[in-house]
């Protein structure tokens, strides 16, 4: 088979995979690191190559709600952001998600003042985990571009109607460079059709959008946007399945397992850590432990099912989280232990804080960690979150 | 006579004639070469030291380059979400009325994102100074169009030009302050030439002044450069202030009360 591969960034593939979806309108500020992605959307439709209109805006705040004022009458929308920028969206991210706007966003994944940072980590989006939309996370760019295809198709079914939100590392995805394959706009086309949504202003059918609920149906509505999103596992399922029959490529819907198959100390991560995790679960493998990988790619819908069915089948499960919900624990780490405690077996558990504000999480840290998670097992180490490599005292 | 003992009789306090002021520290600058930053960094460093005001004058910074203006300036710093330094500066100078507190921020800060604070710290008449850095560009971002970029200006985001139909209007927005009641003095001054500089050093002292009489909020514009972003070297960059960005954005005092 003849393949288009070119040796391009984290957010150019990003806007090469935005691009062949075909959007009428991207409204964007630019933010690092996520300008590459703005502007190449803007020089794609400087020079024609795109239909879509590209509109400066004045803030963050802007750009959300030009989407919103797009999507509500039909047009395929793209917005990206990342750290502050993000934060200054959120009101418009909930209005998005509560207007039921499949609006599709990239987040370059950024540390959050103070102190002010331009580095990465998960701050930013697992902050805002509960402001409606669809979260997924990426390890490369070839997922990032892919994922752009995806997240127009789970965003515009008729069932589910939200928006999705594409989380890539900061500068480690970014700016880095390899060789990703632009799929054939044809078959893009055939894969993504045109959006078609019954929320929008039309003269056809009258109708107001976007306005205020009271007490006695502000519940119902927000139950149904609740359903809208647990639907969207069975999208996303769907989705990645003719996707891999269409582009051959397939990313395991909600987690990927990686020699998870007889481990019994499991890893779990998000975003571009899975590499190097799955670089340590191969060499410990050859040392004859029997470790593993579980990468969570979508936060939200949360893979409840598929991290308790780990749970039943491992001893110990680590979360590596680049982030911490301060005051308790990393958020990664909570969701998981809120699914491990559905299962009636025992499991090991400990937290990993660390590679906040784009510090690097090396391979020796992370061997270190499956050290720790084995000493859990044989009851030399208690469970505990904790931040791994911090160079001031603990006193803990 | 060696060359070293000739050096040695040259070097003595007798002969100085210009001196790096104490306030601006010995760090490193991260600008880039032929940035404006450097210089009104400078100005403002040795008005605040020539006022003998170091220990009362509080520095607000903005997101943006100039966001590590703490690192030398020798003052107290505080750095603000992105646009919102004038919110910031309007807290401190209420609770401590006694002290020197001033903003600096880019175009994008200032007249994009923080569009609605200044327009609404200028017309509350806030006792404080702005310093408005415009390079016509997002800078630190990598020269994407701002509010200010002049029409047909190439960015990284007009890489036509800017197209005002699609784009909107270029914005001065320092004439639209100049018009709100709470603002005292505004002035647009440039960094370009020692002549320029004096100015702008006489310009900032007036408005450092302005503070201990509370009469409102001196505003200053300076016109600067951005040579990484406009893609030009030092010298073609100041060229290309001079003959695009002076006619637009006419050099002067638009008010003095």
């Amino acid at each position: 088979m003849k393949t288009n591969k070119i040796f391009i960034s984290g957010d150019e593939a990003a806007a090469y995979g935005v691009k062949l979806c075909r959007p009428h309108v991207i409204a964007a500020y630019p933010i690092t690191p996520q300008t590459i992605t703005v502007e190449r959307l803007s020089e794609m439709v400087e020079k024609g190559e795109m239909d879509g209109e590209y509109m400066h805006v004045e803030s963050e705040h802007s750009a959300i709600s030009v989407c919103m004022g797009a999507s509500s009458v039909g047009a395929r929308t793209f917005t990206a952001s990342s750290s502050q920028g993000l934060l200054y969206m959120a009101e418009g991210l909930h209005y998005a998600s509560g207007g039921r706007y499949p609006i599709v966003m990239m987040n370059a994944n950024r540390s959050v003042a103070l102190p002010w940072s331009i580095y990465g980590d998960h701050r930013d989006s697992l902050s805002l985990l509960d402001c409606g939309w669809i979260q997924v996370y990426v390890e490369d760019a070839q997922e990032a571009l892919d994922m752009m295809i995806q997240a127009y198709r789970i965003a515009e079914h008729k069932d589910v109607l939200t928006p999705m939100m594409v989380n890539l590392d900061g500068f480690i995805l970014t700016h880095t460079y390899e060789l990703v394959e632009i799929p054939d706009q044809q078959k893009v086309d055939e894969f993504l059709p045109a959006f078609v949504t019954p929320n929008k202003m039309s003269f056809e059918e009258p109708k107001n959008l976007a306005f205020s609920s009271k007490p006695d149906d502000n519940t119902e509505f927000k139950y149904q946007q609740n359903q809208a999103v647990l639907k969207s596992i069975d999208v996303i399922k769907e989705v990645d399945q003719e996707f891999e029959a269409t582009f051959g490529r397939k990313y395991h819907d909600m987690v990927e397992e990686y020699r998870c198959e007889d481990a019994e100390v499991v890893l779990v991560a998000i975003g571009s850590v899975c590499g190097t995790v799955r670089v340590v679960v191969d060499k410990l493998r050859e040392e004859g432990m029997k470790v593993g990988l579980l990468k969570i790619r979508f936060m939200r819908p949360f893979p409840e099912q598929e991290v308790k069915d780990l749970a039943k089948r491992v001893k110990a499960i680590g979360v590596i989280d680049k982030d911490i919900s301060f005051g308790y624990e990393g958020t990664v780490y909570t969701n998981v232990n809120s699914a491990i405690s559905k299962v009636e077996n025992y499991v090991y558990k400990s937290n990993f804080i660390g590679g906040l504000g784009g510090r690097d999480i090396t391979k020796a840290e992370i061997e270190d960690m499956f050290h720790k998670l084995y000493a859990g097992l044989d009851k030399s180490r208690e469970e505990k979150v904790e931040f791994f490599s911090l160079n001031v005292e603990t006193n803990e | 006579m060696t060359a070293t003992t000739e050096i040695n009789k040259i070097i003595n306090e007798d002969n100085l004639v210009y001196k790096k002021t104490n306030l601006l520290l010995d760090n490193e600058m991260h600008y880039c070469p032929g940035c404006t930053h450097g210089v009104i960094h400078k100005v403002i460093a040795e008005v605040i030291d020539e006022m003998d005001i170091q220990n009362e004058t509080i520095g607000v910074s903005p997101v943006g380059c100039s966001v590590l203006a703490y690192n030398y300036i020798d003052i107290d710093w505080q750095e603000a979400a992105h646009g919102r330094a004038p919110a910031l500066a309007t807290a401190t100078s209420r609770l401590m009325p006694e002290k020197y507190v001033f903003t600096y921020q880019g175009d994008g800060d200032l007249a994009s994102i923080g569009c609605a604070e200044i327009i609404h710290a200028c017309n509350r008449g806030e006792n404080i100074v702005v310093f408005f850095v415009n390079n016509a560009i997002y800078g630190m971002t990598g020269g994407q169009m701002a509010p200010t970029t002049l029409e047909g200006q190439v960015t990284a985001t007009t890489p036509y030009g800017r197209n005002t139909a699609l784009n909107g209007h270029t914005m001065k927005i320092t004439e639209m302050i100049a018009l709100l009641p709470g603002t005292r003095y505004v002035t647009r001054q440039s960094a370009e030439t020692p002549a320029a500089v004096r100015k702008l050093k006489k310009a900032v002292r007036k408005a450092f002044e302005n503070t201990t009489e509370k009469k409102g909020l001196s505003f200053i514009e300076i016109v600067g450069t951005c040579s990484s972003g406009w893609k030009l070297t030092p010298t073609q960059s100041n060229e290309w202030m001079k003959e695009n960005m002076f006619p637009f954005y006419q050099l002067g005092t638009l008010k003095d009360e």
